[in-house]
């Protein structure tokens, strides 16, 4: 899926514009409270548009609600106060803001219990999912990046690319639906290798080391999608970073030094061009996020996405809503540690 | 609009027609400029597929007809591999899959072209007014486009459509929402770079008003460089389409790509192991995005200036 991600933010990463002023090579409390500031803001004005958006619902909810069963007026009047949709929408934005930074968003329709529930008992297998994704994503698509940047142009740097690049445009969904089909269902010669969906099997016990495979290998196609998806950015990232520190003198200096090649690529080279790559790496947590609502859609996996895939048909809008504050919330603060990153491994970039 | 690909074409017939005395000079620009993108592999393999894919939709509506469709007319065996009538299996109403994908590509591009076209609107509308006045107008425009760059895609696209009731309008709204930012902030540049240009100057000058300064001076020096990357565009509004579809924000009468797979997770064609059925959507896809990327890519090359004069 390669619409619908923050390319936008990592492509902006680098370019902010390099203050005239040096300073001593890390991070003034100034700058943290300044930036801190900044993201709150950003997260007060995401509050305002997920606000925006959930009062578009064009038919009264409680109405589309309420469809099911035969409701006499009173009972409806009722509904509606119990919705906060009786109260000016000047009212309604304050109670808002009260019940999200209370972490109260109220009682999911489909599900019939609080959403701040929901979303504590979802949040960790989503963190599971996404952290093994990355983890592995980073780790491949760095070590994929190293090698064929420090030879553009080579067998290696052109296979490897170009897969990448090819996965990078496959829809996720239709991806994991393929690789569910194959590898779960089984297809032809190839037998049933992993479970089809959820994230643990009942019939195993669930303690110890019997539990924490049973989930590992739940684990194992879902987080191969993700990465499959993924790991094309990470991987020409650091291509293209490795690729322009290629012609710099003090590579030529380490080689004259008698290095061995893979001495230069990795104590001189690599470090250098790591720096860009971090950060960008951080920026893509938006990216990640889109990802992971279909990933775990296609296995069921009992995560955040799920959720909101469960919440879509009747529209759940509480549910809904809770969980794009905390993707939006989770994005900002990826984005603010990328930022102050960047400020402490780079010391061009002080100010 | 001189640039756009079927001009370009037109022109490349209308000038290898006798002339009478020398073409003007604009038509040569685009004859030049469409030999050069037809020259090229990507532009010749892009524009093909993107040929293919459009006749299909166009001559879709003979190859299948509405009763083929009909999940109380059709009489297929349900969920059948690949067999003699049906060359690509069947869907659990006993519908040919070969007819669903080929009439899916219909709906799939008509969603992807529109959200693309209202995206690009938004973006350069915005771009710009920001552009042109500068100032305070600029400031608080780019500080929204920051906004609504550091928001989650996904999530947001599906809350807006999700509220906005199932249907292609609400994708079309969700995409073009969630993706009008790189334009504006392209728009925005390129406006401030025209705008530094002797020719604006002089409209100024002769008494041009804010509106005939953007629409006559500036507008048409963008419009190459939006109608590129708009190109590009349509790749991730159709990959975005597709997933919001899956997901059953889609209009459930409709058939399309994405409602085909979304078909296959919600009513069991998946974990029947149904492969012929999970194929060729997919794959149909991944044809059209790479149709659109390839003429995206080749356009870039022959608009950027710095391939331009290394000519």
């Amino acid at each position: 899926m390669a619409a619908l991600r923050n390319d936008d933010a990592a492509l902006t990463a680098g370019t902010d514009p390099v203050p005239a002023v040096r300073r001593r090579r890390r991070i003034g409390w100034g700058y943290f409270g300044r930036r801190a500031l900044m993201s709150l803001e950003s997260f007060l004005v995401t509050l305002v548009i997920g606000f925006i958006v959930f009062s578009l619902v064009p038919s009264d909810p409680a109405q589309s609600l309420a469809r099911a069963q035969s409701v006499t007026p009173e009972q409806m009047a009722d509904l509606r106060a119990q919705l906060g949709l009786d109260q000016s929408i000047v009212v309604r934005f304050f109670h808002f803001l009260r019940n999200v930074l209370t972490g109260n968003f109220g009682y999911s329709w489909e599900y019939r219990q609080s959403v701040g529930s929901l979303i504590g008992s979802a949040i960790g297998p989503t963190l599971l999912l996404m952290g093994t994704a990355t983890l592995i994503s980073v780790a491949l698509g760095l070590w994929l990046g190293v090698r064929a940047g420090w030879k553009p142009g080579s067998k290696f740097d052109r296979f490897w690319t170009g897969t990448a690049v090819t996965l990078w445009s496959v829809p996720t969904f239709w991806l994991g639906m393929m690789l569910l089909v194959v590898f779960s269902i089984g297809v032809g010669p190839i037998p049933s290798l992993f479970p089809a969906g959820g994230m643990s099997d009942p019939t195993v016990d669930g303690h110890g080391i019997a539990h924490i495979l049973d989930v590992a290998h739940h684990l194992v196609l879902p987080c191969l999608t993700l990465v499959a998806v993924t790991f094309a950015q990470n991987l020409m990232i650091m291509r293209s970073s490795l690729v322009d520190e290629l012609g710099n003198a003090y590579l030529t200096t380490a080689r004259a030094k008698g290095l061995r090649d893979a001495e230069v690529r990795q104590r001189h080279a690599v470090p250098n061009a790591m720096l860009p790559a971090i950060t960008v790496i951080f920026l893509q947590v938006g990216g990640l996020v889109g990802g992971a609502i279909v990933t775990e859609t296609v296995f069921s996996w009992p995560g955040l996405g799920l959720l909101v895939y469960n919440g879509i048909k009747i529209p759940d809008l509480p549910l809904l809503e809770g969980t794009f504050v905390i993707f939006s919330g989770s994005v900002i603060v990826f984005n603010l540690i990328a930022d102050l990153l960047y400020r402490v491994l780079d010391p061009r970039v002080q100010g | 609009m001189t640039d756009s690909v079927p001009d370009a074409v037109d022109a490349r017939v209308a000038a290898s027609a006798p002339p009478l005395g020398r073409p003007p000079a604009r038509f040569a620009g685009l004859r030049r400029r469409a030999v050069q993108f037809f020259t090229m592999p990507t532009g010749f393999f892009g524009a093909a597929i993107l040929v293919i894919v459009i006749g299909t939709a166009l001559f879709a509506p003979l190859i299948v007809s509405p009763a083929d469709l009909d999940v109380t007319k059709v009489s297929g065996p349900s969920l059948n591999p690949p067999l003699a009538g049906y060359p690509l299996g069947t869907d659990q109403a006993g519908r040919s899959v070969l007819d669903l994908v080929i009439w899916g590509t219909r709906s799939s591009l008509v969603v992807g072209l529109i959200a693309t076209a209202l995206t690009v609107v938004v973006g350069t509308t915005i771009g710009l007014v920001a552009g042109h006045y500068g100032g305070w107008i600029s400031r608080l425009l780019m500080q929204v486009t920051d906004w609504f760059i550091a928001l989650p895609g996904l999530p947001l696209a599906i809350s807006l459509a999700a509220v906005l009731g199932q249907g292609n309008a609400s994708i079309i709204i969700a995409i073009a929402v969630t993706s009008w930012t790189g334009t504006a902030r392209l728009v925005r540049a390129q406006t401030l770079a025209v705008s530094a240009r002797p020719f604006v100057e002089r409209a100024k000058a002769l008494g041009a008003g804010d509106g005939q300064v953007m629409r006559r001076q500036i507008l048409p020096s963008v419009v190459p460089i939006v109608l590129v990357t708009s190109t590009l565009k349509i790749a991730d509004s159709i990959l975005s389409a597709a997933t919001l579809t899956f997901l059953g924000l889609g209009n459930p009468m409709d058939v399309s790509w994405g409602s085909i797979l979304n078909s296959a997770l919600g009513q069991g064609a998946l974990t029947a192991g149904a492969w012929w059925y999970l194929i060729p959507p997919g794959v149909a896809i991944l044809i059209v995005v790479l149709g659109f990327t390839l003429c995206g890519r080749a356009l870039e090359t022959i608009i950027n200036p710095r391939t331009e004069t290394a000519r």
